[in-house]
């Protein structure tokens, strides 16, 4: 290492530079944007879950598509299951599991330290993962496209479904940042997928409800992914149905709240600890 | 609002009911190089952390740059910086983008910001390295832009917990440097955690000693060494030290004797005039003299005077009794 010797010109512009807040708005910006700036440099955080998901949605549709188009009339099983592929590609999907190595590196702190609000590093979180999850809903559609599954709700309608998965991805990260900031532990993070099997499978994700019987038709009625995967599908198959739409954006919303309620008291509590 | 930079009054921090820090008082003038020295687990980062607003004391009360630490903790985030333990640092960012996105928080526009990396690019010393990925940095490195993360927005107080742990020599006398260069160029008041005699011995203009979590002496450097006297004997003999600490202590010129184990530390006004008198008593006591060394006090001494126990390298070594 070279030692300094030259007087350095940090030193002599004191005056100049002058820490103030940033504004909360501009904070969650320059977190979603570091958030951003990661992922393609952590691309192993999002080619899984798109792989497995395209992977799902062609076997799935190689398997099932004349069972289940013969025995339900007028059913068209790629539309059915693409908000399937969907939901598999974006859920769990977040950056919850860097926020875990900022938190044993150290750089939690650093960032506790500046006059970020502390609200603003977990939302610029969030921010950076609705545009990720949007993102990764889009090679997903193009396979769609071109397995012959089109849009009744048209060109807008598809802007909606990319923001409603989107928002069910926000929703479900957040247990993943809840356990990230309570834990800080990477391997209870990986523990999301325990949620991930019973919402994503517990419900309508290979045949309609209609189709289900006992048990899983029951918790089926219950598991908000069923409403959500009817919204979504209703844009697909139906077109505009609004109370298909408001009954996915409630389910969202009740998945949200939640999530979000621990996550954002698992925050304030690793303030408080410091 | 106080005009001193970092007050402490009764501060306790506890854990589980355990005191990390029991009940510190202190207080750091603007523009001064305070060292807080002290082994590992004293309660150093406990009270950095305190003070740099990442952790609320159990108890007490306390302020930096005149704005307390509880209530109001975004003046105090505005005012000071810090370069933690552990260099806080994202291993996936470049160098240049950390520094930018630092400075960013703390308000700087786009190219003030941009301006600032450059200019610390330099006081650095990182050069085209600023552009590569933090994970390939040396530690020496990653001491380097911590520190400069620290200096993005100009802070009034700077918080530096053990900065040169882990760092070879050479990377020491630089981080020292600039220290000293912040704190006669900027007047930069500079808060220094340190497990290492030597630097708070060429740093601190006042020095706190920490053991256990309370500050057990405080003062500069030459005081508190001043206060175990102006020489020190040490004696290392054969067997236990402490039985022969009487008759050495009646030696003419001997201000005090410290014996712990096979050690006496004999404090003395005027070590050439005393060391043979000295020696001589412990022949008279038939205790065989392993090596007999004549040497000015040095903060060590003043901490095993305080604790009976030694500070190596930055855990305590208790003295076999």
């Amino acid at each position: 290492m070279t030692a300094v010797t030259t007087a350095p010109t940090a030193l002599r512009q004191r005056t100049e530079i002058e820490a103030r807040p940033a504004g909360f708005f501009a904070d969650v910006v320059t977190v979603a944007g570091r958030a951003l700036r990661a992922v393609p440099r952590d691309l192993e955080s999002v080619i899984p879950p798109v792989f497995i998901a395209l992977f799902f949605f062609l076997v799935n549709v190689g398997t099932l598509q004349r069972l289940t188009e013969h025995n339900i009339p007028n059913f068209d099983f790629r539309a059915f299951q693409m908000p399937t592929a969907i939901l598999l590609g974006v859920t769990g999907v977040s950056r919850a599991p860097a926020l875990v190595i900022d938190v044993q590196n150290g750089y939690f702190d650093r960032l506790l330290l500046t006059p970020v609000r502390r609200l603003a590093i977990l939302l610029g979180h969030l921010v950076a993962d609705v545009a990720v999850a949007a993102a990764l809903t889009v090679p997903i559609i193009i396979v769609g496209f071109l397995l012959g599954v089109r849009f009744e709700s048209g060109p807008l309608g598809i802007v909606v479904f990319i923001g409603i998965a989107a928002l069910w991805s926000l929703a479900f990260s957040g247990f993943g940042y809840a356990i990230a900031l309570k834990t800080g532990n990477p391997g209870a993070v990986n523990s999301t997928f325990l949620l991930f099997f019973p919402f994503l499978f517990l419900t309508t994700s290979y045949v309609p409800k209609s189709q289900l019987t006992g048990w899983l038709k029951v918790v089926a009625s219950w598991n908000p992914v069923t409403y959500l995967l009817e919204g979504l599908r209703s844009l697909v198959s139906i077109g505009w149905n609004a109370g298909d739409l408001a009954k996915a954006l409630l389910a969202v919303a009740i998945v949200g709240a939640l999530s979000m309620s621990l996550c954002f008291a698992a925050l304030r509590g690793r303030i408080r600890r410091g | 609002m106080n005009t001193t930079a970092i007050r402490c009054e009764s501060v306790v921090r506890e854990f589980g009911g355990v005191a990390a820090v029991s009940g510190v008082d202190l207080d750091v003038e603007p523009g001064e190089i305070y060292g807080f020295l002290g082994p590992n687990g004293a309660g150093k980062s406990t009270t950095v952390r305190m003070l740099c607003t990442l952790l609320a004391p159990t108890y007490g009360c306390a302020s930096v740059a005149g704005f307390d630490v509880v209530q109001q903790p975004g003046e105090v985030r505005l005012r000071i910086g810090a370069a933690l333990q552990e260099a806080a640092l994202d291993p996936r960012q470049t160098g240049a983008e950390l520094l930018q996105l630092q400075g960013r928080l703390y308000g700087l526009s786009r190219d003030a910001a941009r301006g600032r990396v450059d200019e610390l690019g330099d006081l650095i010393d990182l050069g085209e390295a600023l552009d590569r990925r933090i994970g390939t940095y040396s530690g020496g490195m990653k001491r380097r832009l911590d520190l400069a993360a620290a200096l993005i927005h100009n802070p009034q107080i700077l918080f530096l917990d053990e900065p040169t742990t882990g760092l070879d020599p050479v990377s020491r006398a630089v981080v020292w440097e600039e220290v000293r260069r912040l704190n006669r160029d900027l007047g930069m008041t500079i808060f220094l955690t340190t497990q290492y005699l030597e630097e708070a011995d060429a740093l601190a203009g006042r020095v706190g000693i920490i053991d256990h979590g309370r500050i057990v002496a405080e003062g500069t450097p030459n005081d508190l060494k001043r206060a175990v006297g102006s020489d020190v004997i040490v004696a290392r003999v054969e067997g236990d030290a402490r039985s022969v600490g009487a008759a050495v202590e009646r030696v003419d010129g001997v201000i005090g004797v410290e014996a712990h184990g096979n050690e006496m530390l004999v404090s003395t006004g005027d070590g050439p005039a005393t060391i043979g008198a000295v020696a001589v008593a412990l022949a008279r006591c038939g205790v065989p003299i392993r090596d007999l060394t004549l040497r000015t006090p040095t903060l060590d001494d003043v901490f095993l005077e305080l604790t009976g126990t030694r500070i190596a390298n930055g855990t305590t070594t208790k003295e076999a009794a």
